[in-house]
C-alpha cells in the first residue's frame, strides 16, 4: 500500500526517521530531490528531503523534526497507518560532480538531508568530508550511514560533548582555506548556510546550498517559495532547492520563512485548547 | 428533427429575472456563496422568455453544444429534472459552470431576445436545473457499467480533463486522471473562491464521473512521480495533458518579495485548497492585513480582492488601465464593487517598501493614461511623468497573468512549446503522437469554458485516433 509507514525511529530528541512504501517515488529519486506530505487529512502540506529508499522494499526514507503542528502529527503515526498524501518526486536533483574535492556541510536535521548528497558525491568518485553538527553528543544522527559514505567524517557539537567544541563554519574554518576543496554542499538552518557562504566567499569553492523556503503545492505554481538568487527571483520548488550559496539572499529567506511564525504559535496554542478539552 | 413548437407562449417581453443574491454586506463577511440562485417562480418566467427559435444560435454558441433549447422548453414546462437530463447529454458540470461560464460571451450574448430585450438568463436556468438534480445525483451512483476499453490518461483534473473523462468514459475506455495536487478541480478547487463555487458542488459533479468509472489519482506529477513514457509503456494508448496556466507572472517591482507580497496563485491557493479563511481549524494560514492591493483587473483580481474584503481588509484593486478595459466579468465587478471593494484605475505600482522586519508597509505607484491601442485591441496604458505617489499597504497580491505550467514540458523535449504554450494541430494533438493538449496550458490564461471545448475537442481526435484499427502485423 502507498504511503504505508514501514518503519520508524527515533534518531535523537524530536528527530524522527520514518520508512514510507511508496514505489514511484523510489524508482525515481535522486540525491537533493523533496516530497510533500500531509500527514493526516486536515494537515498542511509540508516539504521534506528525500534521505534514502530501498528498492527492496520499495520504500523512501524522510526525517522529520518535530517542531511544527504537521511535523508533530506526521512522527505521531506509527508503522501500519498511511500518510494521507505524499507526492514526489520534487525539484531539481543536487548538483554532483566527479573527482571533485568535496566539503558536505549540515547542521541538525539537515544532517540527514546531507547524506544522499554525500553519498552521490562518494558514489561519482569524488573525495567527501562531511562535516556535521549538533547542538549536543545526544543530537548526533546518522553518524555510522554517514562514516560509510564520507572519507571524512568530523562533527561538531555547540557544547563540546563530542568533537570539535562550536558550529560547523568554526570547524569548517579550523580545517579548510581558500584551495581545500573544489565544490561543497550545504544544508541546514539558515544562519548555518549562510555563515558558511560568507565564510568561503573568495576561496574558489562552488557551494551548493539546499534553501527550504515555505512551500505550498510544490510545483510552481504558487511561487510562495521564491528565493533571490544574485539577481534573479528563483522558485526553490521548481528551480532548486539547490542554489549558488554564493548568491542567495538569505536574510529575505530568514524573513520570508518567519512570515507565519506567530500564527503558526497560535495554531499551536489553539490545537492544545482542543487536546485540553 | 423537425422544429416543435413550444408548449407555451413565449413572452420575451418579461423582466430578465435578477439572480437573487446573498446581502452584500453579509456576504462580504462570509465564505457562503454570494448567488442564491432562481427560485420556481422566476425559472418559469425566464424559461418562457425563450422564443423556442427554429435555428437556436445559443446551442452553436455554447462551446459545449449544451441543448439549451431544449433544457429550457423542459424548465418551462416544470420539468427540471428533465432539463438536467438534456445538459446531461452535453456535459456533467451544470452546477460549475452554471456558477462560473462566462455566459455573457457565449450563449447569451447570441440570444435572439437580445436584440430587443435583455437576453435570456441562460447561465441561471442552468444553474438551477443542476441545483434541482444534486439530490437525484446520488441514485446514479453506479448505474452505469464498469468501462472495459481501452486505457487513456488525463493529465490534470482541470476543467479541460474532466469533460475529456466524461466524454471517453461513455466511448467505454478506461480513464485515469492524475491530478498533482491532493484535491480533485485544478483551477476550481485552488483558483475559483467558495462564495463563487461552493465546493460541495464541485466534488458532486466530480463524483458523477467517478460513479461512471473515471479513476482519479492525487497527489501524482506527470514527468515526476511518472514521464509520459512510462505511461504508455504501463498500458495507457493516449494521454491528454491539460495540466492548465500555473505558473504566476511576477511584477518585477522591488520590494516584491516582501513578507505579505503574493501571487494571486498562492493567496488563492492559500484560501480556496488549504482553506486559510478557517485558520487556525485549517493548518494554513495566509496574511490579510488592514490594507490590502491587489494588482490587475482580470477575474483572479476579482476573486483575491472579495476574498480580502472577507478577511475584513480594507481593499483596492490597483488597475492600469480604465474600467472599460477590466477583463473580468462584469458581474464579478459589480460584486466586488457592491461588497466595498475600492477601484483604483489608471495605477500601476512601482515599487514596494517594507519595514525592519521585511514586512511591506507602502507601495509606490505611478498614474498611467491611456495611448493607442496594443496587440490585444486595447488602449495602453502610458506611465505620466512625475505622477508617483504612495499608499499604506500591508498585503499585496499580484494578479497579472500565469504562463503554463512548465514541470512536464521540462522533463519532455519532444513536446514542441512556443512561450512556453504546448503546441497542438487542429485535432488537439501535440508533437508527439497520441499526446493531446488543451485548455490554459495551450491558451495560455483563459477560462474554464474554453478549456472544457479544448477537453472536448481532444477526447474525440484521442477516439478517432483510437479506434483506427492497426493493420496486422506481418510476420517477418
Amino acid at each position: 500500500m502507498t504511503n504505508r509507514i514501514l518503519a520508524k525511529r527515533e534518531l535523537a530528541p524530536q528527530i524522527t526517521l520514518l520508512e514510507v512504501e511508496a514505489p514511484r517515488i523510489q524508482k525515481r529519486w535522486k540525491a537533493g530531490q523533496f516530497i510533500i506530505i500531509r500527514p493526516l487529512a486536515g494537515s498542511e502540506r509540508i516539504p521534506l528531503t528525500i534521505v534514502d529508499s530501498s528498492a527492496e522494499r520499495q520504500s523512501i526514507t524522510m526525517v522529520i523534526q518535530a517542531i511544527g503542528k504537521t511535523t508533530k502529527e506526521a512522527v505521531a503515526m506509527e508503522p501500519g497507518q498511511a500518510l494521507c498524501d505524499l507526492v514526489g518526486p520534487l525539484g531539481e536533483p543536487a548538483t554532483i560532480n566527479t573527482g571533485q574535492e568535496v566539503v558536505c556541510m549540515a547542521g541538525g536535521v539537515g544532517v540527514a538531508e546531507l547524506l544522499p548528497v554525500a553519498k552521490a558525491f562518494h558514489e561519482a568518485g569524488s573525495r567527501v568530508t562531511a562535516l556535521c553538527g549538533a547542538r549536543s553528543d545526544s543530537y548526533r544522527i546518522l553518524d555510522e550511514e554517514l562514516m560509510g559514505v564520507a572519507d571524512v567524517l568530523q562533527w561538531a557539537t555547540d557544547d563540546g560533548t563530542y568533537g570539535f567544541a562550536g558550529n560547523v563554519v568554526q570547524l569548517l574554518l579550523s580545517i579548510a582555506g581558500p584551495g581545500t576543496f573544489t565544490e561543497g554542499h550545504v544544508i541546514g538552518p539558515i544562519p548555518m548556510m549562510k555563515a558558511a557562504a560568507e565564510a568561503t566567499r573568495g576561496w574558489g569553492l562552488k557551494l551548493h546550498a539546499s534553501v527550504n523556503p515555505v512551500m505550498i503545492d510544490g510545483t510552481g505554481m504558487c511561487g510562495g517559495c521564491r528565493v533571490t538568487v544574485g539577481e534573479e527571483v528563483k522558485f526553490a520548488c521548481v528551480d532548486g532547492p539547490e542554489f549558488d550559496a554564493h548568491l542567495v539572499d538569505f536574510d529575505e529567506l530568514t524573513r520570508r520563512n518567519r512570515a507565519y511564525r506567530e500564527m503558526e504559535q497560535e495554531a499551536l496554542k489553539h490545537d492544545c485548547h482542543i487536546g485540553l478539552g | 428533427m423537425a422544429a416543435q413548437p413550444p408548449k407555451y407562449k413565449p413572452n420575451p417581453k418579461a423582466p430578465r429575472q435578477a439572480l437573487p443574491l446573498l446581502n452584500a454586506e453579509v456576504r462580504s463577511r462570509t465564505p457562503e456563496e454570494v448567488a442564491l440562485g432562481f427560485t420556481p417562480e422566476q425559472v418559469s418566467v425566464e424559461a418562457q422568455r425563450c422564443l423556442q427559435c427554429a435555428k437556436p444560435t445559443c446551442v452553436d454558441a455554447c462551446p459545449l453544444h449544451i441543448d439549451i433549447k431544449r433544457f429550457i422548453a423542459r424548465l418551462a414546462d416544470n420539468d427540471w429534472q428533465g432539463a438536467h437530463d438534456v445538459i446531461s447529454e452535453q456535459s456533467p458540470f451544470p452546477g460549475v459552470c452554471g456558477r462560473v461560464c462566462q455566459h455573457e460571451l457565449f450563449c447569451e450574448d447570441s440570444c435572439i431576445v437580445a436584440k430587443k430585450w435583455d437576453p435570456v438568463a441562460i447561465g441561471s436556468l442552468e444553474r438551477f436545473a443542476a441545483d434541482h438534480a444534486r439530490l437525484r445525483m446520488k441514485e446514479l451512483a453506479g448505474s452505469y457499467p464498469q468501462p472495459t476499453g481501452k486505457k487513456v490518461a488525463l493529465v490534470g483534473s482541470g476543467p479541460a480533463s474532466l469533460i475529456a473523462a466524461y466524454d471517453l468514459v461513455r466511448l467505454n475506455y478506461q480513464v485515469t486522471v492524475f491530478e498533482a495536487l491532493h484535491k480533485l478541480g485544478g483551477v476550481l478547487a485552488y483558483g475559483i473562491p467558495n462564495f463563487r463555487l461552493p465546493r460541495e458542488i464541485l466534488h458532486e459533479e466530480i463524483a458523477r464521473l467517478q460513479n461512471m468509472g473515471v479513476e482519479f489519482v492525487v497527489d501524482f506529477i506527470v514527468g515526476k512521480t511518472a514521464t509520459l513514457e512510462e505511461l504508455f509503456e504501463e498500458g495507457y494508448e493516449a494521454i491528454f495533458i491539460g495540466t492548465g496556466a500555473g505558473l504566476p507572472y511576477m511584477m518585477g517591482i522591488p520590494g516584491e518579495n516582501l513578507v505579505g507580497v503574493y501571487t494571486a496563485n498562492e493567496f488563492l491557493t492559500r484560501i480556496n485548497l488549504m482553506e486559510a479563511f478557517k485558520f487556525p481549524d485549517s493548518p494554513t494560514p495566509v496574511r490579510v492585513g488592514k490594507h490590502s492591493v491587489i494588482v490587475g483587473g482580470g477575474n483572479s483580481a476579482m476573486d483575491a480582492a472579495r476574498w480580502a474584503k472577507r478577511f475584513g481588509s480594507e481593499t483596492t484593486i490597483l488597475y492600469r488601465r480604465g474600467r472599460a478595459e477590466l477583463k473580468a466579468r462584469l458581474e464579478e465587478v459589480e460584486h466586488a464593487e457592491e461588497e466595498g471593494v475600492h477601484f483604483e484605475f489608471l495605477s500601476a505600482p512601482v515599487a514596494l517598501y517594507g519595514d525592519e522586519n521585511g514586512y511591506v508597509r507602502e507601495m509606490e505607484c505611478i498614474r498611467m493614461e491611456l495611448g493607442e491601442p496594443d496587440d490585444s485591441g486595447r488602449r495602453s496604458p502610458v506611465p505620466v511623468k512625475g505622477s508617483e505617489y504612495r499608499i499604506p499597504v500591508d498585503t499585496v497580491v499580484a494578479a497579472i497573468g500565469q504562463a503554463p505550467n512548465p514541470t512536464l514540458q521540462k522533463v519532455t523535449p519532444q513536446l514542441i512549446t512556443k512561450r512556453g504554450k504546448i503546441v497542438i494541430d487542429d485535432h488537439g494533438q501535440t508533437s508527439m503522437p497520441l499526446v493531446y493538449a488543451g485548455g490554459d496550458v495551450v491558451r495560455g490564461g483563459s477560462t474554464v469554458i474554453l478549456a472544457m471545448k479544448d477537453g472536448r475537442a481532444a477526447a474525440k481526435a484521442m477516439h478517432e485516433a483510437l479506434s483506427v484499427e492497426k493493420p496486422e502485423e506481418v510476420e517477418a
